[in-house]
């Protein structure tokens, strides 16, 4: 497979999902040709609904539909998704409408566009609210099942996604599941936990270290929120060291997570939240 | 004109707002008043439910967006059938299905979470919107209030229903009553943040709107008679309600937003409803046990 968007991937996939199954729909708010939702509204112009620059209102119609047994995908930039928080947190989260809540174009790897359209703090938001997993995929084939995942799981969900190409990283017949991680390269002195954009330099990072000699152990965790503490608590107690690497906001994201999972564990680990920032707050 | 069983049937509910408030010592009997004969219109004779049934599919859904007035919705839903009268008093208790606002995880019968203003009319537009396309026989119906409508969400929600579904599905399933009772938390709306002129407002919107008393069922069904005929675009009803109706120290009060009345007030607004006289009181709970024992249990409080 050739680098592709995790947003293009995503836009084939509802392509593909979206011709089988009627309960898809689709909402955006004028971003539909770069959150890639333009051709499956092409393709099922009566299941496609683009409110304008109204994401609040967007979410809000989004669990309206998910009451009546459709399965809403709301679509914009992870930083416009998710900053309409309050909308989500009660209209999504509290209700658990099953809206999949698509938010594109997350991290400082958008480049030149700047911080106002870039998604740094939504990993944040999201994991603070009840009922809401956060995914994030790293390459096209890893994408596409975690939208197909996304329709077959009965609850909200935030599906995090890249506006960058992603080289393939994950092995052809890798299968995704939801709080379950992936060693993508087995090693013993240090742990490496990347997710979605990075985890292609994880593996550039591994390649480096074992030219000096050192063996890193390198993770795909696309399942932000659940965890999978078991596969980490297991990989910090083999290496001793863990250094996760995320393309979001310093306070907020996985570093948080690991820390308090491997907190109390009886290994050392070098992942410790900063003086300052937020302590993780809930585990799954 | 108030059709003589709805009028029974909203003096009921009223009186069991009263109780509930006072036993739960909080929450909001200004604005629960002010709807509550928009509720008891909608629940007794208009909307199609079946209460052992909540997620009947084809079933009318009420959205109250001023979630904090639920009170009101407990009430009917009580007398509706949804849960025992009984349980009203567990209103804001700690494990209660009956939340100080409308929880739809715990309570069944409950459309949607609301109470974080400004929400409901998006949750309504999807509503209508999947049933629409669904072919689904339903109406939705959402309840604003006034202060509410200060929030922008509304104003995105408000641009969209006349729009979206069109040609094919046009959301004339949906009709939004404003409950325009003109207080709200810190004071009368026109000297927070006026909305008016409101009518213009939603019509510039491109809304169909009524102007009703939004105490007198017969406008109010006459109303709703209207919107279920419209074809082609949602309905938006401007009802004109008193806050604290029914009981002459609430109304009008903004301090009676959000504060539940002590049992001798409660006692003195349960009179007020049935429109009993201080003297001939005595004489009349003779005559009307279940209101003697609301108020022997609101007595009770009292003295604990």
């Amino acid at each position: 497979m050739a680098a592709k968007a995790s947003r293009v991937a995503f836009g084939e996939a509802l392509l593909d999902l979206g011709a089988r199954d009627e309960r898809i729909v689709t909402l955006d708010a004028d971003l539909s040709k770069s959150t890639m939702t333009a051709r499956f509204a092409k393709a099922c112009p009566d299941r496609a609904f683009n409110v304008g620059i109204a994401e609040s209102n967007m979410i809000g119609i989004g669990a309206g539909l998910a009451l009546t047994g459709r399965i809403p995908f709301v679509c914009s930039f992870a930083c416009f998704v998710t900053g309409r928080f309050e909308t989500i947190r009660m209209s999504v989260a509290y209700t658990n409408a099953n809206v999949k809540i698509v938010g594109t174009h997350s991290g400082i790897a958008i480049g030149e566009d700047g911080y106002s359209q870039m998604g740094v703090e939504d990993i944040a938001c999201i994991r603070a609210l009840p009922n809401i997993p956060v995914i994030q995929p790293a390459d096209e084939l890893e994408t596409k099942q975690a939208v197909a995942y996304a329709v077959e799981h009965a609850g909200p969900l935030y599906l995090r996604l890249t506006r960058q190409s992603l080289e393939p990283v994950c092995p052809a017949d890798y299968r995704f599941q939801l709080g379950r991680w992936l060693v993508l390269r087995p090693g013993h002195d240090v742990t490496l936990v990347g997710t979605g954009g990075p985890l292609f330099n994880c593996l550039g990072a591994a390649k480096l270290l074992e030219a000096d000699g050192i063996s890193a152990e390198v993770i795909n965790a696309a399942s932000i929120k659940p965890l999978d503490e078991e596969l980490l608590l297991g990989s910090a107690g083999k290496t001793g060291h863990v250094v996760t690497v995320e393309d979001r906001s310093d306070a907020s994201a996985s570093r948080a997570s690991a820390s308090r999972a491997t907190r109390g564990a009886s290994t050392p680990s070098t992942a410790s939240t900063p003086p300052g920032s937020p302590r993780a707050s809930g585990s799954s | 004109m108030s059709d003589a069983r709805l009028a029974a049937i909203a003096r009921h509910c009223r009186v069991q707002i009263i109780r509930m408030l006072t036993h739960a010592g909080s929450g909001h009997p200004g604005g629960s008043l002010s709807v509550i004969d928009i509720l008891t219109t909608l629940y007794f004779g208009r909307m199609r439910y079946d209460a052992r049934r909540p997620d009947w599919p084809d079933r009318d859904r009420l959205v109250l967006s001023k979630g904090h007035c639920v009170p009101a919705l407990y009430a009917v839903m009580a007398r509706a059938g949804y849960f025992p009268e009984s349980d009203l008093i567990t209103l804001r208790k700690l494990g209660s299905p009956l939340q100080g606002h409308p929880d739809r995880i715990a309570l069944p019968g409950i459309e949607a979470a609301t109470g974080s203003l400004g929400q409901g009319l998006s949750i309504s537009v999807g509503l209508a919107l999947g049933l629409k396309l669904s072919a689904a026989p339903a109406r939705v119906y959402c309840i604003l209030g006034d202060g509410e409508t200060q929030e922008g969400q509304v104003w995105e929600a408000a641009m969209s229903a006349p729009k979206l579904g069109r040609p094919d599905h046009p959301l004339d399933n949906l009709c939004v009553i404003l409950d325009y009772n003109k207080i709200q938390l810190d004071n009368f709306v026109a000297k927070i943040m006026d909305l008016e002129p409101v009518v213009a407002k939603w019509q510039a919107f491109g809304w169909p709107v009524l102007e009703i008393d939004g105490h007198d069922t017969d406008q109010i069904n006459k109303a709703l008679d209207q919107a279920e005929a419209t074809r082609g675009a949602p309905t938006f009803v401007v009802a004109h309600t008193v806050k604290g109706k029914g009981v002459s120290f609430m109304e009008n009060d903004p301090e009676w937003h959000g504060k539940a009345p002590k049992p001798a007030e409660a006692i003195r607004a349960i009179r007020e409803i049935l429109g009993i006289g201080e003297a001939a009181w005595d004489d009349y709970l003779k005559t009307d046990p279940a209101t003697r024992a609301i108020v022997d249990e609101l007595a009770a409080l009292e003295t604990k």
